[in-house]
């Protein structure tokens, strides 16, 4: 009996080191391989990865593009941003797609060189809340929002709320506020707008897709997703939650007047968010963060999605069928945007953004015509 | 189990069915053991970063890069003992009933039934969740509570429904039907001669129960609760639908929490640095750690409850 565990033993043990050393030897493989995979000129897979915030427009992109293009195939999996940034870098993915800009942090480990970023999407954050007997669309101060928040401004009775609307008759109601349980694009625009609004914000708090939220009342909620949100909104009274304007227009979901830079009370719409957008100057390397942007119109809480690419591209075919497909997407691409609730971006842009992919070479050679 | 002298009349068969089955076994623990060490290795960053303080720090700031698994370990095993209180005396009161007094026909149903619980998809309880019994909870049992026992720290403080407590009742819930078809297995195993000398000595229904039924089946329905108790510290979309969220650590149930399982479905996608994400893993980590554990305990436990002198006083 003794024996006979110690052989088994020992043959468990054996088989755990062989399949151990197996497994180191592999990984190795893998590793050297990658990146230098050869694929025909005549049809062509790329693969991205990335933030889901932009996923549903790029399938739409996606599926209306082959029709023209049969020969190019595009698999986009989602799956974060950090998780495209991630496989970016580790040149696991041909392009990835980010709601939070990448660092210099972050591009400095990205292992295939310099990396482009090129806005895609515009997205647009509103604030819902469940309060019985006010009206569809109240106005929250900036101040007044960033005191919800931080747990500062307890109930909807409270002076501050009924100074910017003397017609509404709040209920002594206490304020549950409600943000996004996991990491997400919503989530840093709206971190994003408060910092911007609120120095007290950005020292003690910051902006992210995941942040440490103040909860100093204990009445703080986390929900995942849109649709949790929505729902932990509509399910609690004296809730009040941030939420993504695609979700929000499509759902019917009441939300709140604004108000912007210019001291302009608006309402959020994709018009709104389109004009935040343009009022901003682009650096060249696109990495900016448009919350509060000025112009009359311009709704405040805004940003931008990103895609990434290798400015120099190992094979040329796939190269070439990306920087084509993402210049139809900037421009033809577009137009798809509004009946998915996505804001367009703003054509000044996009003809910058052309003028980047027009940089993105293979063997020195440009790919974009 | 065979001797070496039977190995001679072995066919070719016999030798490949135990080399195979052999190979499957092995697998299973090379399975394990790559898992952790890789969880390890992945959790380097980490774990030399904060050392152990992560395990005792409230802190999870992905902006400052601050992180600490505290809350998430307490969220995690409150929920799943509020669950284990709740769900497993329903389950061996139900595997009793249906055992020993139902009907054939009631039996049939209610087992169905209660084998069905088992069938639906963790995002849908977090639904109904949502939706259902968190206001319920707000309105009516939260404020109930409070008003007559408010004076146990548990059932302190303003309801808000999305809480430990609803948390713990999801979880008990979704693991009711582990706990139950297990435990009716094993009292199903029960000879019926020892039901028929309990009630030839002139035991009650009652009687008969627990000195033959219970007493010889209450190591398996152990083991059912323990496993019950797996599945509970391991479930993720449910109970991040209804817990709230927040990584805190209160006495009170009815406040917001936040669980393991939770926080790196959560965060491990928009993990966008390595510290980020390299504590997300430790955070995984710590929960193998918390449920290896809790298996050699529990088998312990079954262990020595087995070993214990037969018609010993579980009730």
């Amino acid at each position: 009996m003794i024996r006979k565990t110690g052989r088994i033993l020992t043959a468990v043990l054996t088989g755990v080191l062989a399949i151990s050393l197996v497994g180191c030897g592999s990984q190795n493989q893998t590793q050297s391989s990658s990146g230098t995979q050869q694929t025909s000129d005549a049809a062509v897979t790329l693969t991205g990865a990335g933030s889901t915030f932009v996923q549903p427009l790029l399938m739409q992109q996606v599926a209306e593009y082959q029709k023209n293009h049969s020969n190019v195939t595009i698999n986009y999996q989602g799956g974060g941003s950090g998780f495209g940034i991630q496989h970016l870098s580790d040149q696991t993915i041909d392009f990835g797609a980010t709601d939070a800009f990448m660092t210099d942090d972050q591009l400095s480990k990205a292992q295939g060189g310099k990396v482009l970023q090129l806005p895609v999407a515009l997205g647009a954050v509103t604030l819902s809340y469940n309060v019985p007997g006010i009206p569809e669309h109240i106005k929250i101060s900036p101040e007044n929002l960033a005191n919800i928040y931080f747990g500062k401004i307890k109930n909807w009775n409270d002076p501050a709320l009924a100074k910017d609307n003397p017609d509404v008759k709040f209920p002594d109601l206490a304020i549950i506020p409600i943000h996004r349980s996991e990491g997400s694009g919503t989530t840093s625009i709206f971190t994003h707008y408060l910092s911007a609004i609120s120095p007290d914000w950005n020292s003690q708090v910051g902006s992210g897709t995941s942040v440490n939220w103040p909860n100093p009342t204990g009445k703080a909620l986390g929900a995942k997703g849109n649709p949790g949100v929505a729902g932990a909104v509509k399910s609690t009274s004296g809730a009040i939650g941030y939420i993504e304007l695609a979700y929000a227009l499509q759902n019917k979901i009441p939300y709140a007047y604004m108000f912007n830079k210019d001291g302009k009370w608006v309402l959020p719409s994709l018009e709104g968010a389109s004009a935040d957008a343009a009022s901003f100057q682009v650096p060249d390397d696109m990495r900016v963060n448009i919350v509060n942007g000025p112009g009359a119109a311009a709704y405040p809480i805004s940003g931008f999605s990103w895609a990434l690419i290798y400015q120099n591209q190992t094979d040329k075919a796939k190269g070439t069928a990306m920087v084509n497909f993402l210049n139809w997407a900037l421009h033809d691409g577009q137009k798809l945007a509004p009946s998915l609730s996505y804001v367009p971006l703003p054509d000044n842009l996009t003809a910058r953004e052309t003028a980047m992919l027009k940089t993105v070479t293979s063997g020195g050679q440009p790919l974009l015509k | 189990m065979s001797t070496d002298n039977n190995r001679l009349y072995e066919s070719m068969g016999d030798k490949v069915l135990r080399y195979v089955t052999l190979l499957m076994a092995i697998l299973v623990v090379i399975l394990m053991i790559w898992i952790g060490w890789q969880m390890f290795s992945s959790s380097q960053e980490s774990i030399q970063h904060f050392g152990w303080a992560f395990i005792t720090s409230r802190v999870w700031d992905p902006v400052h890069h601050i992180f600490g698994a505290l809350p998430f370990i307490y969220g995690t095993i409150v929920t799943s003992v509020v669950a284990l209180i709740i769900a497993a005396p329903i389950g061996i009161s139900v595997a009793i009933f249906l055992n020993e007094m139902a009907p054939s026909t009631i039996r049939k149903v209610v087992a169905f039934l209660v084998e069905l619980l088992a069938a639906i998809p963790s995002v849908v309880y977090g639904l109904w969740g949502i939706f259902v019994l968190a206001p319920v909870l707000r309105q009516s049992v939260e404020p109930w509570l409070t008003k007559w026992f408010g004076f146990i720290p548990w059932f302190k403080g303003a309801p808000v429904g999305f809480d430990m407590f609803g948390g713990g009742i999801i979880l008990a819930i979704m693991i009711l039907p582990t706990i139950t078809s297990i435990s009716r297995e094993v009292m199903a195993a029960v000879p019926t001669a020892h039901r028929e000398a309990a009630l030839a000595l002139g035991a009650t229904k009652w009687e008969m129960i627990r000195l033959s039924v219970l007493s010889y089946s209450k190591s398996g329905i152990l083991g059912s609760i323990m496993l019950g108790l797996g599945r509970a510290l391991g479930e993720t979309m449910a109970v991040t639908m209804v817990i709230g969220n927040m990584p805190k650590i209160s006495s009170s149930l009815f406040s917001s929490a936040y669980s393991m399982a939770a926080v790196i479905a959560n965060e491990f996608t928009e993990a966008t640095y390595s510290l980020y994400l390299s504590s997300c893993i430790e955070i995984g980590l710590i929960l193998f750690g918390i449920t290896l554990l809790l298996n050699i305990f529990a088998r312990l436990l079954v262990w020595s409850v087995a070993r214990g002198p037969k018609g010993g006083h579980l009730v």
